[in-house]
């Protein structure tokens, strides 16, 4: 397992938005580091020809018809939004892409 | 009637003449230095009455946010079950491509943070799309080319953001933005090309043409309402240049937000010019998403590799495997309908018309009307001259797609017969033609109420016909020295008299047979 | 304290006898849902009776317990009205129609504030109701409040809310176990009758285990997450909570069932528990006990009375032997990877833009500063440590190495349970490997805390359904220890047959419920937390 930098620890914060504090980022990085180092033994038995199991259902082909159902309507879908203009949900300006 | 939106018409030759001629010289020489790769990725709404994944409605241009519930908007708790339709139709649509279909898929959460996506993860398919491995046969210019398809798979759409406080509704500049989520979650199939090889000087052609081909096999499909301008089908053009065919792929740009047919052409053209530019000057082509902008024609820098999201895709626990029984398959493969290309073979060879002839009704949008029109019952010679003639004047008149013009294919028939009854000449024809734009009505109403048809009263005519004999005696000795052709002052004067409402062929009859009578 | 030597007093007695038509004169607190509902249907009491019993012994005792985050008390005795009127109309009700139940604050509840422990959503209110609470609604099971938990249920102690610690009521200055530490509080502080939890990775078994109630995980797949705020999709279930075996089953029926808004929702009728918890025979069943989850790491007074209670099953008739499941010491590890992994995407959402806390909203700040400030401030401690390991697990380049590799492990630990079920009908083990441990002792020590679940885990790794029923308490600090129970898939009635066997026999040595020992809470106020330092994060 690859040592868990102080770097590599922000950048997994930044890759999942989340804005740590310099004390947070010190915290973050041994504690990872030790439950990664306890995670990794699953490398001792997950061989190669075992299957992976994502889910424990036996289920397939689960799907509705494609038939109209009850909306929320404009103002209980903007209800708790922070804040709200002309029916939409306003949000801080969007850096870095033309959408 | 929806205004188009582009200037020119989304068939017509594709640049200005003056932009063409300049870019044409430039894309050639830089076509003798390299040689073009493309990839072409292909966002298709489909036009299921729901959502993916809720029982929203899909209905375009609703108050913003009506068309919303838990599930697409991401609420806390809400969990997605599958459209049935939506997966029909990808089935269908992957079955029309020659693609494999797979006996067993999953979908995968495509991790990345955007504000009009309400879950900050979108529903996709990773390593197990429905579809896989197909081909599509397109033509250039008497130019044959096999387009692979490399996969199509189902997705969700993302919401809709405006941006306030920015120049002219772009992200850079703006002060914040305004989401709408009522397209959140609309079903998309999201259809990749192979990388297209060996089309040269023709890359941009073919780009379009490949777009263009999608969409009709679609609209035959019925799986979309194909509607670029409302960005129903949606493209990103992959391009990148190497040195030559034999070289290894070069450092490819992808452009964003490419929405007409038009602008495909003219994306690839131009991303080829900038990335020669580029290369010309002994630099390297930067992987990055660019973004087309449809006013300047010009293609602006996005997020570059460096910032490119990790998109960390896993199978989304909340949905279970789609396994497509073969006996299901194999129905929705019997049950396709003819599709366009063999469709189009077929009406040349019944209505007997050479290739050139078929072109021209594909490049004016006038094919499907032209067929509606035959199915109405009218002859397939005056159903063409119709939608090539008069219809398509009087679209390029108003600025509207052909298509769109207020009149049915059943009222050009209509029209077309009672010409062929006598009842309209081409003049009063052209007046019903006027009458049902103007929404007066069906073709019939409008005779009616306009009082266009043709006067078929022989006793009334030949009132006419002695009236004007008596007032032109030179024209009626000349016809009676035996030229028959002299007698149009007469006839003018009597269709004048009817108010243009005769049938000239039998006032005609009538003239010379009261003539010949006095003799 | 020895278990067997705690006199009880008369109106205790009351509680395990089958009261009389009248109203009884007994706290109608200390009774559980069946006998309430005999009562109700008896008209003896009525649902307002009962309600507002409940919402004054929650006033009492929260200030020690804070086992609520939300009391509806003007919602829950409206149901209660609309519950007496209906009957007195002559209406035919289902027999829990008018029998309150805490419901943990993760599931949504149209207009009722839902936080999942969480500041993040803080006031939000949801527009719609869970498909669970739809379910207690039809019946007319009364929801009194919503119960704390771990923030978005991840925790073994209940610590990681955001509003504060919940007490256990049998030693304030200790945890009630966790994430649904709220719902087991409040049953065992006798606030409600029944509560609902959610179980991803032993968050109902584990509070049931150290609050010496009642609590069932069922098979995954057979009681709704619709509405339920999710933590790790493919592992979280709801469950019911009871200080009964009965009472857990009478609400395992009311709330399990096929939904259609639940791709995962299994379309097969439930199991019939509330039959198999009124015979609680266990004669001729073959019972396991897991060789891996006993020994090493367990309390030895939870050992003592695991022995004790595996003896016990052996006297009513079980066959008893050892089930070897070698994966099981994995389970832990895959589990710390496939729960954070799930939960780094499905915490993706909250964000700032549409519903609850936004930080920082201010001119010239990006959506993505005030999407990073917002998760920075409105998540813990532990939902932050979750979602960095879980976004590091699936990130490029380490997929294979951790989340690919735990998702085989999850195959084995199922294949073990699919061979040990081939030569047992049940297999039990000690639920949880220590008592209720002191607030504050392992709040910033995760691997520590994550033991808690050493023994929970493997069955939601496996989607199978689990119980955990009170066998006494550990000699050494007379703290409540509770068995677990694990059958195979859509067998959730062997669950009730066996636990309701066992509580019935120790409830005959006991001579009452093992609740009834729990010291009185007073009327002054808590002890003070060892707190809970603020984790430095």
């Amino acid at each position: 397992m690859p040592a868990v930098t102080r770097e590599g620890v922000a950048n997994l914060a930044t890759l999942a938005r989340l804005e740590l504090t310099e004390q947070e980022l010190d915290h973050l990085a041994p504690q990872l580091e030790s439950i990664l180092g306890h995670v990794s033994t699953i490398a001792q038995v997950a061989a190669d020809d075992i299957a992976p199991m994502t889910h424990a259902l036996p289920l397939t082909n689960v799907t509705r018809e494609d038939a109209v159902t009850e909306c929320l309507g404009t103002a209980a879908a903007l209800h708790a939004a922070p804040v709200a203009q002309n029916d939409r949900f306003q949000v801080p300006q969007i850096l870095g892409e033309d959408a | 009637m929806a205004k188009k939106s582009t200037a020119a018409p989304e068939n017509a030759p594709d640049v200005s003449a003056a932009e063409a001629s300049s870019t044409d010289e430039e894309l050639a020489r830089a076509l003798e230095r390299y040689d073009p790769v493309l990839g072409l990725e292909v966002h298709v709404e489909l036009s299921t009455a729901t959502k993916m994944f809720c029982g929203c409605p899909t209905t375009f241009g609703s108050q913003p946010n009506s068309q919303t519930c838990p599930v697409c908007l991401g609420l806390p708790g809400s969990l997605p079950v599958l459209n049935s339709v939506a997966v029909q139709s990808a089935v269908r649509i992957g079955l029309a491509l020659g693609c494999t279909v797979a006996d067993y898929c999953r979908f995968a959460r495509k991790n990345y943070f955007y504000p009009d996506m309400p879950k900050d993860y979108q529903i996709s398919q990773y390593d197990e799309p429905i579809c896989s491995n197909g081909a599509l046969e397109i033509e250039v210019d008497g130019q044959s080319y096999t387009i692979g398809i490399e996969r199509a798979h189902m997705e969700e759409d993302t919401g809709k953001s405006l941006h306030v406080g920015g120049q002219t509704g772009r992200i850079h500049g703006a002060q914040y933005s305004l989401v709408d989520y009522n397209r959140a979650g609309v079903p998309l199939i999201e259809i990749v090309s192979k990388p297209i090889e060996g089309t040269g000087a023709q890359a941009p052609q073919v780009a379009r043409a490949y777009v263009t081909a999608l969409r009709d096999i679609l609209r035959r499909l019925g799986v979309s309402d194909v509607r670029m301008e409302q960005g129903s089908l949606r493209c990103d053009v992959n391009v990148s240049l190497r040195p030559g065919p034999d070289a290894a792929y070069g450092t490819r740009s992808e452009t964003k937000n490419v929405n007409s047919l038009r602008s495909v052409e003219r994306a690839v053209r131009y991303e080829i010019l900038r990335q020669a530019e580029v290369l010309d000057s002994g630099k390297k082509v930067v992987q990055e998403t660019r973004h087309w902008h449809e006013d300047t024609g010009l293609t602006t820098s996005g997020r570059s590799k460096e910032q490119a999201e990790d998109y960390r895709y896993f199978p989304e626990p909340d949905l279970v495997p789609v396994v497509p029984e073969p006996t299901w398959v194999e129905t929705l493969a019997a049950t396709l309908p003819e599709l366009p290309q063999a469709h189009r073979k077929r009406l040349q060879q019944e209505w007997g018309i050479t290739a050139d002839e078929l072109a021209a009704l594909i490049n004016a949008d006038a094919l499907e009307k032209v067929e509606a029109t035959v199915e109405a019952g009218c002859d397939p010679a005056a159903a063409r001259k119709w939608w090539l003639g008069e219809l398509t004047r009087r679209a390029n008149a108003e600025g509207v797609e052909l298509t769109m013009l207020p009149i049915t294919s059943y009222d050009v028939a209509r029209i077309q017969a009672m010409v062929e009854q006598g009842t309209l000449n081409d003049k009063l024809a052209r007046q019903v033609i006027d009458g049902v734009l103007a929404g007066e009505g069906s073709p019939e109403q409008v005779v009616s109420t306009r009082g266009l048809q043709v006067v078929s009263d022989d006793d009334a005519l030949t009132e006419a016909a002695d009236a004007a004999i008596a007032a032109n005696p030179e024209v009626v000795a000349k016809v009676r020295e035996g030229k028959e052709a002299a007698v149009g002052p007469l006839l003018g004067a009597v269709m004048k008299a009817t108010g243009g409402q005769a049938d000239a062929g039998r006032v005609r009859e009538i003239l010379l047979q009261r003539i010949g009578s006095d003799q | 304290m020895n278990a067997k030597a705690t006199p009880i007093s008369a109106s205790d007695s009351e509680a395990s006898n089958p009261p009389k038509p009248q109203r009884p004169s007994g706290e109608l607190t200390h009774l559980g849902a069946a006998q309430l509902s005999e009562l109700l249907q008896q008209g003896a009491v009525s649902a307002t009776d009962v309600v507002t019993a409940h919402l004054r012994r929650i006033d009492a005792v929260e200030p020690q317990v804070h086992a609520f985050l939300h009391v509806d008390h003007a919602g829950a005795l409206a149901q209660a009205r609309e519950i007496d009127d209906r009957r007195a109309s002559g209406e035919q009700l289902h027999p829990l129609a008018g029998v309150p139940l805490a419901l943990k604050d993760v599931f949504t509840q149209r207009g009722v504030p839902t936080t999942a422990g969480s500041k993040i959503l803080e006031g939000w209110r949801p527009p719609y109701d869970a498909t669970v609470v739809q379910n207690l609604r039809q019946a007319g099971v009364i929801i009194l409040g919503k119960t704390n938990l771990d923030e978005f249920a991840m925790g073994s102690s209940t610590e990681n809310s955001a509003y504060g610690p919940t007490h256990n009521p049998w030693d304030l200055t200790r945890v009630p176990g966790g994430s649904g530490g709220g719902s087991a509080a409040a049953l065992a502080a006798f606030e409600a009758p029944l509560a609902i939890g959610t179980d991803t990775g032993g968050s109902i078994r584990q509070p049931a285990a150290v609050t010496a109630t009642v609590g069932v995980k069922p098979t995954y797949g057979t009681v709704s997450r619709y509405g339920l705020i999710a933590c790790a999709s493919s592992l979280d279930q709801g469950g019911p909570c009871g200080r009964s075996v009965l009472d857990t089953a009478l609400l395992h029926e009311v709330m399990a069932g096929y939904d259609h808004h639940d791709s995962t929702s299994i379309p097969t009728p439930i199991p019939p528990v509330v039959q198999a918890a009124r015979g609680a025979d266990v004669a001729g069943m073959r019972i396991g006990v897991v060789k891996q989850l006993t020994g090493t790491g367990y309390q030895p007074g939870v050992l003592q009375r695991f022995v004790e209670a595996v003896a016990l099953l052996e006297q009513l008739g079980a066959q008893v032997s050892e089930v070897d499941c070698p994966h099981f010491p994995y389970g832990l590890a895959a589990y710390y990877l496939i729960q954070p992994s799930e939960v780094s995407s499905n915490l993706a959402r909250y964000d700032g833009m549409r519903y609850g806390l936004r930080v920082d909203d201010e001119e010239g700040r990006s959506a993505e500063q005030v999407m990073a400030r917002t998760r920075g401030r409105g998540f813990g401690p532990e939902v932050k440590r979750r979602i960095m390991l879980g976004t590091y697990a699936l990130s490029h380049g380490y997929y294979e190495a951790y989340y690919g590799k735990a998702l085989k492990v999850r195959t084995l630990i199922a294949q073990d349970f699919a061979a040990a079920f081939e030569q047992v009908d049940v297999v039990v083990s000690p639920t949880a490997p220590t008592t209720a441990f002191p607030i504050g002792e392992k709040v910033d020590d995760p691997l520590a805390m994550y033991l808690n679940d050493v023994a929970t885990i493997p069955v939601n790794l496996a989607g199978l359904p689990g119980m955990s029923v009170p066998m006494g308490l550990a000699p050494e600090d007379n703290l409540p220890v509770g068995l677990q129970i694990v059958a195979p898939a859509l067998a959730d009635d062997r669950l009730y047959r066996v636990g309701a066997a066992v509580e019935h026999a120790l409830q005959q040595r006991w001579g009452a419920p093992l609740l009834d020992q729990i010291p009185p809470l007073s009327a002054a106020p808590p002890a003070p937390a060892p707190t809970a330092e603020e984790d430095p994060q």
